[in-house]
């Protein structure tokens, strides 16, 4: 019996995109369903009712939620394909580790820096350095995160190796200097050219209008 | 075999997650007692990004996030009873509410007990209640008519939630409420007494009183 395998996502969602890199990774076949957070589907809200937000894997009608509880469903559903985890059980849980503080760090840092004043910005800034310092170390003798491969991490942390340059353009702060972080600079290049990578960035100048726009109301709704 | 020491707090119920891990696959390990208001040079360097127990340190390799150890304790021991479901679904289903159950539902109980006024302490109780009627049909799923999470057995789930199980009941008695109420999820009513029971956990829980003069100590220090 063929798989069906559907993505709820959003056009921008950086979680969501980790999905699409590890689906297209593994060589499956997927159907897209964009979703409007504005307006969410019955779809979205029967197959995440508890959080009702995207990414959605539904595979064979059965819902997968949380990207990172999907990306571990999908290395372990299909196993010939790509892996996304070493096989070794402490380079698993190190991966596992620094995607969390990916997310539960970095992220929040980056965001303070997009949508603060000039004083969160320089200590979001301060944070978020601190924070790739430790990414930067991750790196040492790999090409990805993953090894010789993409992996877990790097799909993870990917949202990077776009919405940093898109931060850039609107608050004009730089994050990643190649002389600072000279293997995450290097990553974030070599990354963004694999292949299933680069066909799948969500428009970069789309994101830069988007982005502005949530800073503008961010803000103004402080003052 | 390489050595496994776990740095712990007695009170923590993430410590404890750890702790119930490593007894159900019958592991022996040394526990080193921190001091957090002292931290050791161990603690500091085998975990500098959080500093924070519990710190499982197999070999000479360290690993932190409660979360994260589990996963590592349940596939570098292979070869003892396991701890996650076998089928990837299953797995995703586990994972899926152990991350709602400490990102989103055990830290309602932390707005609860600081909201200021009736409506917001109201507000924080009911959406408290919410998740845990979720986790009563989480469980009814999940358990298919037998005792744990896990079926027959204790399993990842079992561990995420029952390790929180002694701060819930302390905390029913400082706040005078029942948290764990029967009326609105019976099967984990049930559950949460068998699991304090089971000999993986029995004597790892701290026991309600002790946390209860631990709560009292900090609040006369301050």
């Amino acid at each position: 019996m063929a798989d069906e395998v559907k993505l709820l996502r959003t056009w921008s969602s950086p979680f969501a995109l980790r999905i699409v890199w590890a689906l297209k990774l593994k060589g499956v076949e997927f159907e897209t369903i964009f979703e409007d957070l504005a307006k969410k589907s019955s779809l979205l809200i029967e197959n995440n009712p508890v959080h009702k937000k995207v990414p959605v894997l539904l595979h064979n009608g059965r819902s997968v939620c949380e990207s990172f509880v999907i990306l571990e469903y999908i290395d372990e559903t299909w196993t010939n394909g790509h892996p996304l985890f070493s096989k070794d059980p402490y380079e698993k849980a190190e991966a596992r580790f620094w995607a969390k503080f990916g997310d539960d760090k970095l992220w929040l840092s980056v965001r303070g820096i997009l949508f603060g004043n000039e004083a969160e910005q320089e200590d979001a800034k301060a944070q978020a350095r601190e924070h790739l310092k430790y990414l930067e170390e991750q790196l040492e003798g790999k090409k990805y995160f993953g090894g010789e491969a993409i992996g877990y991490l790097d799909l993870a942390v990917g949202w990077m190796a776009n919405l940093l340059s898109v931060l850039d353009e609107i608050t004009g702060h730089v994050l990643i200097e190649e002389l600072k972080f000279p293997l995450l600079w290097k990553w974030m290049q070599v990354f963004s050219d694999a292949p299933v990578i680069k066909e799948s960035w969500p428009s970069r100048d789309k994101l830069v209008v988007k982005f502005r726009a949530m800073r503008d109301l961010y803000l103004a709704g402080k003052n | 075999m390489a050595a496994v020491k776990l740095l712990g707090f007695w009170a923590s119920p993430f410590v404890n997650r750890v702790q119930i891990a490593l007894n159900l696959k019958s592991i022996s390990y040394e526990l080193i007692e921190e001091n957090l208001r002292a931290k050791s040079q161990l603690l500091l360097e085998s975990n500098p990004v959080h500093k924070k127990v519990p710190v499982l340190i197999h070999g000479d390799k360290p690993i932190s996030e409660s979360l994260v150890i589990v996963e590592y304790i349940d596939e570098a021991w292979s070869d003892g009873p396991s701890i996650l479901p076998s089928d990837p679904f299953a797995r995703a289903t586990a994972r899926f509410w152990a991350a709602y159950i400490t990102d989103k539902w055990w830290p309602l109980l932390t707005e609860y007990r600081t909201a200021e006024g009736e409506e917001a302490k109201a507000a924080a109780k009911e959406k408290f209640f919410e998740g845990l009627v979720l986790l009563e049909e989480a469980f009814v799923k999940s358990s298919q008519g037998k005792g744990y999470f896990g079926g027959e057995n204790i399993g990842y789930l079992d561990v995420v939630l029952g390790s929180l199980l002694a701060w819930l009941r302390v905390r029913e008695v400082t706040q005078n409420v029942t948290f764990l109420d029967k009326t609105k999820a019976p099967e984990l009513a049930a559950w949460a007494d068998r699991f304090t029971l089971n000999p993986a956990v029995v004597n790892v829980l701290p026991k309600t009183q002790k946390l209860v003069d631990f709560i009292n100590s900090f609040t006369k220090a301050s």
